[in-house]
């Protein structure tokens, strides 16, 4: 059974995770703030991380594309 | 390579904001939880956002010392992404606050509308849409760049009362009003955690570097289009 990880699917289900732990400050009243350790230590952050850069770096990509039309442009000017 | 150091700069910098921003530790605070490494992002679309407005606020003085008309195109293109900037901090402030001050703070909707400084941010952005409506308003090049380099002061001095004095004045959600314990929150060297800072300086340089590169690239077709005007 494959599980879709699109980007809302993914940081929707970030956010039920975070609220999920959000919820259970009220039952572990001195373990402090509920932080993404569960995250960390399942190795999902690295998800997380790379979703980020890939969307990053896919601008930049965009961005430098734009810049060697504008550069060709103004050479043939 | 010479001129495009700065690029690769913006780059590096902003990987180095992703990756530190979700990796490196953050203070564990209740209610903001992981949420403050929003810090990279949200706070840093503004403060990129105050800098590309100066920016624009200097060219359009230049345009009305030297009537050069580049320098009308200049404050032009550097108002446009500021403007950019400035709506995208207004979006992620809005994520924020839904997770944080409606989620775990149990703000209503009502108080989080009556925020001083989402209040003052959505008036500093529109004074800055009208300053796109007035351009537009225009037929004359000449008397669009000159009432639209006055326009464009106006609007810049309007960002200090609506964003930065008002809201820390009256009572506010945001960190840094009377009632919280903090002064200026970013610049305070106190109050901003030191890990927090490691990421968020550097991040402030890369996102103000990605919004003069957009800038740049429009101000370049902007130049090759009006060359004869030049």
């Amino acid at each position: 059974m494959k599980k879709k990880y699109s980007l809302k699917n993914s940081s929707k289900g970030m956010m039920l995770v975070l609220s999920t732990c959000l919820t259970l400050t009220s039952f572990a009243q001195d373990k402090g703030p509920e932080m993404a350790d569960t995250m960390r230590s399942n190795g999902k952050i690295y998800v997380v991380v790379a979703v980020c850069l890939t969307l990053l770096i896919g601008l930049f990509l965009y961005m430098i594309r734009v810049e060697r039309m504008v550069r060709k442009l103004e050479k043939e000017k | 390579m010479r001129k495009n150091w700065w690029k690769i700069l913006s780059f590096v910098l902003l990987v180095y904001t992703i990756v530190g921003g979700f990796l490196m530790e953050v203070p564990r605070l209740y209610i903001l939880n992981e949420t403050i490494r929003n810090l990279y992002f949200h706070v840093c679309m503004w403060f990129s956002m105050m800098i590309l407005f100066i920016a624009s606020f200097v060219y359009s003085i230049k345009y009305l010392n030297t009537t050069k008309y580049i320098h009308d195109i200049y404050a032009k293109n550097f108002a446009a992404i500021g403007t950019l900037f400035g709506a995208l901090g207004y979006a992620t402030g809005a994520i924020w606050a839904n997770y944080t001050w409606v989620t775990d703070q149990s703000q209503s909707l009502g108080s989080i509308l009556k925020e001083p400084k989402l209040i003052g941010a959505a008036i500093a952005i529109l004074i800055y849409g009208a300053y796109f409506v007035l351009r537009g308003s225009f037929t004359d090049m000449d008397k669009r760049a000159r009432v639209s380099a006055v326009y464009n002061i106006f609007a810049f001095a309007m960002l200090f009362p609506s964003i930065w004095i008002i809201p820390r004045m009256v009572g506010s959600l945001h960190p840094g009003a009377p009632g919280s314990d903090s002064g200026n929150p970013a610049l305070n060297f106190k109050d901003v955690d030191s890990n927090l800072r490691m990421v968020f300086y550097p991040a402030i340089i890369g996102w103000t570097l990605l919004g003069v590169w957009i800038a740049s690239l429009k101000i370049r077709i902007a130049l090759m289009r009006d060359k004869e005007i030049l």
